[in-house]
C-alpha cells in the first residue's frame, strides 16, 4: 500500500523531495487526484499530496494577476474571482465527470500542469499563456522559482511554459502567479443549423477570420455555435454583422441569450456530450482546423462507430470511438497525416492506457531532446515516472 | 563589459575555420575580411562592439545544420544574428565566434487565411509579415517600436513586445511552430499549424530563449484581422501620481485597451519639438489610451476611459476624431526616443516591469536617484502591463557620466526587483544585464536555468558569454548528491 506525505509548507514540500531522492523512491504528485486516471499509469513509491498547500496568497484585481498556493481548489480562485467580475481567461475545463469522478473538483495548478484550456483558447490562450511565474521544488530537492506577477517579463528563460503541460514531471510547484483578465459584460451565441462537418469548419473559419471577435466556435453534429462575448451594445452589433456574413451558409439562425450561452459553452469545454456511455474511449486530437473534417473522415471510414465535435473552428476534435484493446491509436493518429498535429488518449481503461502511447509520440531527435530536458530538472525520475513516456 | 577570454587555440586556427565554413557555404556568403565584417560589429546596443572571428550567411536549412554540426565537432562558439537590433547586447559577435546571419532567410513561405497563419522565413521582418498580410484584413499582433527592421527570427530570441501587448500578447502568445537547428545538426520542428504541444512546450521555451538554445529556420504566426475601428485618447494629468492612478482604475472597470502609454513631462516636451503632436505642455503624466474594435464598442469605451479620466483628475481629454488624428498622437510616443536624442548626447534606454501598482512609488523613487547620480532620466513607457523605458541622459565621451549612468540604471533595475518587477520586461537580458541576474535570480534558480541550456547545447557553444553572469560545466551542473539513508524522514504528515 502507498502511503501518502503531505507537505503543509514549502519548505516541508523540499524536504520531503529530497527525502524521496535519498531513499531512491519515487512521488506520485497530485493536487486533488481529479485527473489521475488522465495519462500513463504509474507505479510509484510515494503519493505527494499538495491538498495542504492551498489558499490565495495576493490576489490585486486591478493587477490582473493571482498568486495563489498550489493546492488551492479551481472552485475557489473561480468564486473569488467572480466577486470582482474577472475570471480565468482559459476557461480550465472541468474533466472530473469525463473522467467518471464527480464535478466541481480540481485544482488549478492540476490544470496548468496539463496545459488545459477551454474554447476561449483561440482569443485567450491555453494555462501557458496565463502562468506568469512559479516556485518549487526540483528533482535535486532544491527551491527554485521563475517567471515573476508582472505581465510582460524575459529575464531567463521561460520555464513558466515549460512547466505548464509537463504534467508533473518536471518539478512539484508551491506557488503560482497566473494571469486574469475582466469577465465579458455579456455572452451571446449564435447558432447555426444543420450544417455537415466540412461546411461548419469553413462557417467558423470565416467568422474567426471576421474582425468581430469571436471567442469560441464549436461545431456539434447539427449544430454550429459562435460566441460573441463583451460590452452589451459591440455584442449586438457584432452578432448582427456576424449573421449577414453567414448568410451564404443558408443555415437556419438562432441564439442563445447569456444564460444558455454558459451552460452551453460549459459543455463543450467539458467534452459533456461525450461523457456517455463511460466505457467509449475518447481522444483529443490538435490539428490546423481545416483539417478538422478529413481527419474525423478518415476515421470513420475505418470505425464507423465514431462519434466526434470539434472546437477551436476545427482545431480541436474530441473523439469517442467503442471500446477497444487498443484504443484505435493507430487508426487515430495514422487520419492526422502530413499537415500536422497530435492526438491525446484522455480516456481509457488503465490496462489500455498501459499498452499504447497516450501522448503523440515524437520524431527521434525530438524525443531525446524533451528526455534531456526532464533530466535537467529531475535527473532521477523521482516526479510522475512515465506519466508521459 | 566583461566577456569570455579569447580562446587562443581557436583563433590560431582561424583559416582553417574559414576554409571550413567556405565548403559549407560558398561564394560570398563568408566574409572575412575587416572591412566586410564591420557591419556585424555590434548590434543595436552599440556602446559595445566586438569583432566576429569570421560572418556567414547561409541560405539554406541544410547549410545551417552542417555549419553548426561542424561547429559541435570542432567546439566552435556560435552567435546568431537577425536583423541585429537588439537592444541588449543579444546578437553582439564574440572574437572567437562565427557570427550566423540569417538575413538571406527573408521569404515568406506561405500564407493561410482560413487557418490564420503564416509560415516565414526567420529573416523576415516583423512589419515585413503585416505588409504581405494586410490587402485582407490581417496582420500580425506583437509590434515592438524597431518592427521595421527587426526580423521574426530575432522576435522569436527575444520574445519580442511593443504597445499592443496588453491586449493582444507577447510574441510568445502570437507563435504556432517553429523549426530549428540544435548545435548537433539535428533539425527539429516544434508546433505547426496547431495549437499546443504533444510533449513538452519547447516552442515556449525557444521564445525568448535569447539565440542560446537553437537557431530558429522558420518561423510560423498567428495571423489576426484587423479590429474595425481605432481610436485614441490622449489624457494629460496635473500629476504623475494622477496618469499613473488612471491606468489602474481603467484596467479595475473592465477595460483592457489595445494600448496604454504613458510619458513624463520632459518626454512630453521633447516629443512635442520634436513631431509637434498636439500634446499638452502644462501636463506631468500624459497617457494615450488606444481602443480598438467595432465603432460602437469603441465609442463607448472613450466614453467611459474619459469619465474615469476626468474623476482621476485629468486636465486634458482629447479623442481623435479620424484616423490621421490617431497616428499623430502616436507619432509623439513613437518617437519618443530619438525625440529625446535631441536634448542629450546620449541616453541609455532601460526596461524593467512593475506591478502597476507600484508605478507612483517607483517614479518617485527615480527622481530621488537622479538627483543622487546628477543625471536626468525621462521615463517613456508600457503603462498598461507595467513595462518602464527610463531613459537616462548622459554624455559618453565623458567618462564619469558614462560610468555613473551605469550605476544609475543598475540602481533603477534592483528597483523594479525590489518592488516585485523584473529586469527586463522585452529587451532581454543579453550582455547588457546579465551582471544583474543575481538581483532576481538566486544561484539554484540560475543552476537550474543552466542545466536546461545544458540540454540544448552541452558545450555552451551557442551565444558564449550572455544571459548567465557565470557559466558552469554541464558536467559539474549534472551532478546529483544522493546522501543515501543519511537523512531522517522529515516532520511532515503521513498517512
Amino acid at each position: 500500500m502507498t502511503s501518502t506525505i503531505k507537505p503543509r509548507s514549502p519548505e516541508e514540500l523540499r524536504q520531503a523531495v529530497e527525502w524521496a531522492l535519498n531513499e531512491g523512491t519515487t512521488l506520485d504528485v497530485r493536487g486533488q487526484g481529479s485527473k489521475i486516471a488522465l495519462g500513463k499509469p504509474m507505479v510509484c513509491g510515494q503519493v505527494l499530496d499538495l491538498s495542504g498547500l492551498s489558499g490565495v496568497v495576493d490576489y490585486a484585481p486591478e493587477e490582473l494577476v493571482v498568486t495563489l498556493r498550489a493546492g488551492t481548489p479551481i472552485s475557489e480562485i473561480e468564486a473569488l474571482l467572480a466577486q470582482r467580475n474577472q475570471m480565468l481567461a482559459f476557461e480550465p475545463p472541468d474533466l472530473g465527470p469525463l473522467l467518471g469522478r464527480e464535478a466541481g473538483q480540481g485544482t488549478l495548478v492540476g490544470a496548468v500542469m496539463g496545459n488545459l484550456a477551454g474554447p476561449r483558447r483561440l482569443s485567450a490562450g491555453a494555462a501557458r499563456d496565463h502562468l506568469l511565474g512559479f516556485s518549487g521544488v526540483n528533482g535535486r530537492g532544491e527551491s527554485f522559482k521563475s517567471g515573476g506577477k508582472v505581465m510582460k517579463n524575459v529575464t531567463g528563460y521561460d520555464l513558466s511554459k515549460l512547466l505548464a503541460g509537463s504534467w508533473g514531471t518536471l518539478a512539484v510547484l508551491d506557488q503560482v502567479s497566473v494571469k486574469v483578465l475582466p469577465a465579458p459584460d455579456q455572452t451571446r451565441t449564435l447558432l447555426l443549423l444543420g450544417l455537415d462537418d466540412a461546411t461548419a469548419v469553413r462557417a467558423m473559419c470565416a467568422a474567426l477570420g471576421s474582425p468581430h471577435e469571436v471567442s469560441g466556435a464549436a461545431h456539434l453534429p447539427g449544430k454550429t455555435a459562435l460566441r460573441i462575448e463583451g460590452v452589451a451594445p459591440s455584442v449586438e452589433a457584432r452578432l448582427t454583422a456576424l449573421r449577414e456574413l453567414l448568410i451564404e451558409t443558408g443555415a437556419r439562425m438562432e441564439e442563445l441569450g447569456t444564460l444558455e450561452s454558459r451552460v452551453f459553452w460549459r459543455e463543450v469545454r467539458d467534452v459533456a456530450p461525450l461523457k456517455a456511455p463511460p466505457d467509449a474511449v475518447v481522444w483529443k486530437i490538435s490539428c490546423p482546423p481545416t483539417e478538422g473534417p478529413a481527419i474525423v473522415a478518415r476515421i470513420k471510414a475505418l470505425r464507423p462507430l465514431a462519434e466526434a465535435f470539434y472546437d477551436w473552428s476545427g482545431g480541436l476534435i474530441w473523439l469517442a470511438l467503442p471500446p477497444s484493446v487498443d484504443a484505435d491509436h493507430a487508426i487515430v493518429r495514422g487520419a492526422i497525416g502530413v499537415k500536422g498535429g497530435h492526438a491525446t488518449l484522455i480516456r481509457a481503461p488503465e490496462a489500455v492506457r498501459a499498452a499504447v502511447p497516450v501522448f503523440q509520440p515524437q520524431p527521434t531527435a525530438l524525443a531525446a531532446l524533451a528526455s534531456r530536458v526532464k533530466e535537467s530538472f529531475d535527473p532521477k525520475r523521482l516526479f510522475n515516472p512515465g506519466r508521459m513516456s | 563589459m566583461q566577456m569570455p577570454p579569447l580562446d587562443p587555440a581557436i583563433l590560431a586556427r582561424r583559416s582553417e575555420i574559414v576554409a571550413a565554413l567556405r565548403a559549407i557555404v560558398p561564394g560570398e556568403g563568408v566574409i572575412d575580411d575587416l572591412e566586410g565584417m564591420r557591419p556585424y560589429e555590434c548590434d543595436a546596443l552599440s556602446a559595445y562592439r566586438q569583432m566576429p572571428l569570421v560572418v556567414v550567411l547561409p541560405e539554406t536549412v541544410e547549410q545551417v545544420s552542417t555549419i553548426l554540426r561542424y561547429c559541435q565537432d570542432n567546439k566552435v562558439k556560435v552567435v546568431p544574428r537577425g536583423a541585429g537590433t537588439s537592444l541588449s547586447g543579444g546578437s553582439m559577435p564574440v572574437g572567437d565566434a562565427i557570427l550566423l546571419g540569417l538575413g538571406k532567410f527573408n521569404r515568406v513561405l506561405e500564407i493561410d487565411y482560413a487557418n490564420r497563419c503564416a509560415r516565414v522565413q526567420p529573416g523576415v521582418t516583423n512589419l515585413g509579415i503585416s505588409k504581405a498580410v494586410e490587402h485582407e484584413g490581417f496582420y500580425y499582433a506583437p509590434d515592438p517600436s524597431s518592427q521595421i527592421a527587426c526580423s521574426i527570427g530575432g522576435n522569436v530570441a527575444e520574445n519580442s513586445g511593443g504597445v499592443h501587448c496588453l491586449k493582444y500578447g507577447l510574441t510568445t502568445n502570437n507563435l504556432l511552430g517553429i523549426e530549428m537547428v540544435l548545435m548537433t545538426g539535428e533539425v527539429v520542428r516544434l508546433g505547426g499549424k496547431h495549437l499546443d504541444s504533444e510533449g513538452y512546450d519547447l516552442l515556449g521555451v525557444m521564445t525568448g530563449s535569447e539565440g542560446l538554445l537553437g537557431v530558429v529556420t522558420e518561423v510560423t504566426v498567428r495571423l489576426l484581422r484587423k479590429p474595425t475601428t481605432a481610436r485614441a485618447v490622449l489624457l494629460g494629468f496635473p500629476t504623475e501620481a494622477g496618469a499613473a492612478n488612471c491606468v489602474a482604475a481603467v484596467i479595475a472597470s473592465g477595460i483592457i485597451p489595445g494600448g496604454m502609454e504613458m510619458m513624463d513631462k520632459d518626454a512630453v516636451k521633447c516629443a512635442e519639438a520634436y513631431v509637434g503632436a498636439g500634446y499638452p505642455l502644462d501636463a506631468e503624466g500624459l497617457l494615450i489610451v488606444e481602443l480598438d474594435g467595432p465603432p460602437v464598442e469603441v465609442d463607448y469605451l472613450v466614453e467611459r476611459v474619459a469619465e474615469i479620466a476626468r474623476g482621476r483628475g485629468a486636465t486634458t481629454v482629447r479623442v481623435s476624431n479620424d484616423e490621421q488624428e490617431r497616428e499623430l498622437f502616436w507619432a509623439g510616443r513613437k518617437a519618443a526616443f530619438p525625440a529625446v536624442g535631441q536634448i542629450t548626447p546620449d541616453y541609455m534606454c532601460l526596461d524593467g516591469s512593475v506591478p502597476r501598482g507600484r508605478l507612483v512609488e517607483v517614479l518617485a523613487e527615480m527622481r530621488e536617484m537622479s538627483k543622487k547620480h546628477h543625471l536626468r532620466v525621462v521615463n517613456v513607457f508600457h503603462a498598461g502591463d507595467g513595462n518602464l523605458h527610463p531613459l537616462i541622459l548622459f554624455d559618453a565621451n565623458d567618462a564619469d557620466e558614462l560610468h555613473r549612468a551605469e550605476e544609475f540604471g543598475a540602481d533603477i533595475l534592483r528597483l523594479c526587483v525590489r518592488v516585485g518587477g523584473v529586469l527586463t520586461g522585452e529587451h532581454g537580458v543579453g550582455i547588457e544585464k546579465r551582471d544583474l541576474m543575481g538581483v532576481q535570480f538566486t544561484e539554484i534558480d540560475l543552476d537550474q536555468q543552466m542545466r536546461l541550456k545544458c540540454a540544448f547545447d552541452p558545450d555552451h557553444l551557442l551565444n558564449p558569454g550572455k544571459v548567465f553572469p557565470q557559466l558552469r560545466r554541464c558536467a559539474e551542473l549534472g551532478r546529483v548528491v544522493v546522501h543515501h539513508n543519511k537523512l531522517p524522514f522529515p516532520d511532515i504528515p503521513r498517512f
